[in-house]
Formats: C-alpha cells, structure tokens, sequence
C-alpha cells in the first residue's frame, strides 16, 4: 500500500514577492490512480492569514476544521485577527501534540504581518517542524517538480502581477509531471489592502 | 508538562500494519559542534535540513536558546530538538524564577536526558548542551536515549566524524576565544563539504561568562550567484478561467458595521427590573 501523503495526491506552493505573497493549489482528489473530484480545493483562508494542506484527504478536512474552530476561537478570547506568525506557531504546536500519531499533512502558511506589512510564508513537516523561507514553500506529491520549478523561476522583489504568473507557471508546469496532481488550479494573490482569487485553466488528464 | 495527544495512534498503526511507511520528518542529518575555550565556550552548526534526499530548508537555525547563558545545538528530528529545547527552556526559566538562581548547565543537561530517557529514543533529539554559569564553563552531549557526555570538545550528527578528525588534529589545551571559534568553524566545514547531510552556512554561537553572541551566517561558503537570465513572463502567460478580487474596502458590501448609540434618546435602552 502506498504511502498515506500519495493515496489522494495534490500539490501546494506559497511564494513572496515585493509586498505581497501568493499561494496556490491544485484542485485534483484521487484515489490512487482513479480521479474522484476535480474540484477540491487545499487553500482555507481564516481572517488574513491562508492555509494550505496537501496529504490524505480525510485529514486535510479534519486539520483544516480544526484550524477554523481554534481560529474563531482566538478571535473571540483576544478580539482581534490572528496575525501570520502567531498562525504559524499554532499549526506547529497542534501537529507536535500529536507527534506519535500524526496527521498526514504538509501545511503551508502565507499571509502579510498585519502590522508592518511584511511578507510572510512557512511550511510544516506532519509532526510540525517549521520552515522559515524568504523565497518559497512546496507540498504535496508534486514537492521534487516544484522544487525545481520555484528554485529556477523565483526571483526576489517581484510585483504582484509577475508573482501570480511565476507561481502559476511554476504550479501548472510541476503537476503536469506528476500523475496525481493537477486537473486544475486556484491561486491568491495577497496584497496589502486586496486579495484576488483565480482559477486557472490546466490540463484534464 | 504536557503530554503529547495519541487519538490518531491506534489509525496510524492499524495503517502501518497493512503495509503504510510511516511519514517521513524532516530531519537535521546535521554536523554540530562544540569546544572549550580559556573563559567560554562556542557551539556551532550548518544550516541544512534534510527530508530523505530532499534539502528541505537551506538556512535552517540549529541553535537554539535555552536560557541567556546556555545554548544548544540540535541533530536528529528537526521538530523533536525545536520542542524538546522549548520545554526544557520554559522549565529552566520557571526555576531559576523560583529558586532566584541563575540556571546552571547540569540542571539544563539533567532535564534534558530525563525527559529524552522517558520517551526510551523515541524523541529523536540529538543535542550539544553548552553554557556557562556561577559554577564554571560547561560542555555537554545529549543522545536521544538518554545519555551524556562531558568533553572539552564534541561533535554529533551525520558529519560528525567528519567534524571529530578535525579536533583530534588541531585541538590543543587552553585555546584563546578566536582559536576556539575557528577550529569549531572548520570543523564544521568539514562536515559542510565531506557529508551530503550538512551543508550551506556556518553558524557560531560564542558563550563568555559576560555575555553570549550568535554568529548567523558566521561563514557562507556556498552563496547562489547571480541568474544571467531573468526568467519573468509576460503578464497575461496564464490563462486564467475566472477571476475575483476582494479589497479591503469593499468588505463593508459583505458585512455591514454599525456603532449603536450609547445615548439615552439615541438608542433603545435595555430593560432592566429594578
């Protein structure tokens, strides 16, 4: 049997760029090599801050309720939108409770700090072990792709237009080389008064 | 303390049972340091972190604080050195504020292989414990299963062979801060350069009974060039199916705000039994 992070496969990437940041998403849900939904989004936005959750589908529902529920939570108990950073260490200190039994996920946060504006974005193992990056963050079974695509394509300071068509380009191209992700893409463009939503258009086989 | 939440346990390893490999953790298969000086002591490690043959973070920080004049550095699972380093770092604080003494670097060690023998090797943290305290200066290691080590020098990790054959032929006694700090550097690029576990920087962490300093990015010796070519596309390269931009201004159309008037004739006042 194959390994929990490729039973339903999908692909995540986060980026930084001059004052803004961008993540996105494939939109396949398989089962093994049988395509089950090709409209499954793996980005969850609470307040300012975006989440996204590549691995075994079941969990990627369950962490990403899980996250709206300790989310609200915060909002109700300090009043205030949850900023980036603290999000991030959240996500870490939830998945390393469970550090003998994990969720299989690899979670990505990006979002701009909400008071000086910086860009920000970080990844997860499962069990929670943060990676701070100043250019860009991959998940998913298409992680080897984009890591190639990402580490050839990025470039730093880039406007958000150029952003949204490097993480596309980087998106599109990574999963088109990998059997189980694809059919498909959403990406955000996060800027600091603005966020713009996209659909792209990909391949469907 | 704690403890850590077992509810995905028993799914996990009923899904093991059938054949599922276990997740794989980014891991630190890291080359750390560290050396005794006359009136200190220096710790110091790459900056590579590794998932299987993937490098996962290029400038990851190994060293982490424990308390002002204690540091640590970390191999092995990466998420395992970050919280196990955390806890014993909020335990310490909590005792030294209770008992009104500076934390010492036995206590520090002590707790470390105390929690770490608990959990019989499961939490793989792999740690240099280095600091100096009211009883001296202090070098340790700490294995995951719960034993330690005290030496004037020491290395762990995947580089640290690599790391040890460079103090066993430069190390002499009674090294000044500099010399101490060097030797640590090259050790570290030995295991930066001979081990596919360790890479990219150095960084030093310099602890004196005044203050400590941390060096990041103490040596880079494997800066990316520049690209000769800018890879850029041209704006309208995606095709882009459907579009939505929501501005911050225009939240109001989503949901409306409105301050009630606290007045007495402004607003309807709450009914109250007197």
């Amino acid at each position: 049997m194959s390994s929990p992070f490729s039973i339903n496969g999908g692909a995540a990437v986060a980026m930084v760029g001059k004052d803004c940041v961008a993540i996105a998403c494939d939109l396949r849900l398989g089962l093994q090599a049988l395509t089950v939904s090709n409209n499954f989004p793996k980005i969850f936005q609470y307040g300012d801050v975006f989440l996204g959750l590549t691995g075994l589908a079941t969990d990627v529902s369950t962490v990403s309720d899980l996250f709206r529920y300790k989310v609200n939570m915060y909002r109700l108990r300090e009043e205030r939108d949850i900023a980036p950073r603290t999000f991030a260490n959240l996500v870490s200190s939830s998945l390393y409770e469970k550090r003998f039994g994990p969720y299989f996920v690899s979670p990505v946060v990006a979002g701009l700090d909400p008071k000086t504006g910086v860009p920000f974005i970080c990844g997860f193992d499962s069990i929670g072990c943060i990676d701070f990056a100043k250019d860009f963050i991959v998940s998913g079974t298409a992680t080897e792709q984009l890591f190639g695509m990402c580490e050839s394509l990025w470039e730093p300071d880039m406007s958000p237009d150029e952003l949204f068509e490097t993480i596309s380009q980087s998106l599109l191209n990574a999963v088109d080389r990998d059997a189980l992700s694809g059919w498909g893409a959403h990406v955000y463009i996060i800027e600091k008064d603005k966020v713009t939503k996209r659909l792209l258009k990909g391949r469907q086989d | 303390m704690p403890g850590f939440d077992f509810s995905n346990y028993n799914r996990n390893a009923a899904l093991h049972a059938r054949g599922v490999p276990l997740p794989k953790a980014t891991s630190t298969g890291t080359t750390i340091v560290g050396c005794i000086f006359d009136g200190g002591v220096v710790i110091a490690a790459d900056t590579r972190a590794t998932s299987g043959p993937i490098v996962a973070d290029k400038n990851c920080e190994k060293l982490h604080y424990i308390s002002p004049n204690i540091w640590c550095a970390g191999a092995g699972t990466a998420a395992d050195t970050e919280f196990t380093t955390a806890l014993i770092s909020s335990q310490l604080e909590l005792h030294s504020l209770s008992t009104g003494r500076k934390p010492r670097v036995v206590t520090c060690m002590t707790l470390l292989k105390q929690h770490l023998f608990r959990y019989q090797g499961h939490i793989g943290a792999y740690l240099v414990v280095a600091g100096v305290d009211p009883t001296g200066t202090h070098l340790f290691t700490v294995h995951a299963h719960g034993s330690t080590d005290k030496l004037p020098y020491v290395t762990m990790g995947s580089g640290s062979l690599a790391a040890m054959s460079v103090f066993e032929t430069q190390w002499k006694p009674k090294m000044t801060q500099d010399e101490a700090v060097e030797l640590c550097s090259q050790a570290i690029q030995s295991g930066i350069f001979n081990d596919l576990g360790s890479g990219s920087n150095v960084d030093v962490a310099v602890i004196t009974g005044e203050k400590t300093v941390l060096k990041r990015g103490y040596v880079r010796p494997n800066e990316r060039s520049q690209k000769l070519k800018s890879y850029i596309f041209p704006k309208g390269t995606t095709a882009v199916l459907n579009e939505k931009i929501i501005r911050k201004e225009d939240l109001g159309n989503y949901v409306s705000v409105h301050e009630l008037s606290t007045t007495e004739e402004g607003g309807d006042k709450m009914e109250v039994d007197t």
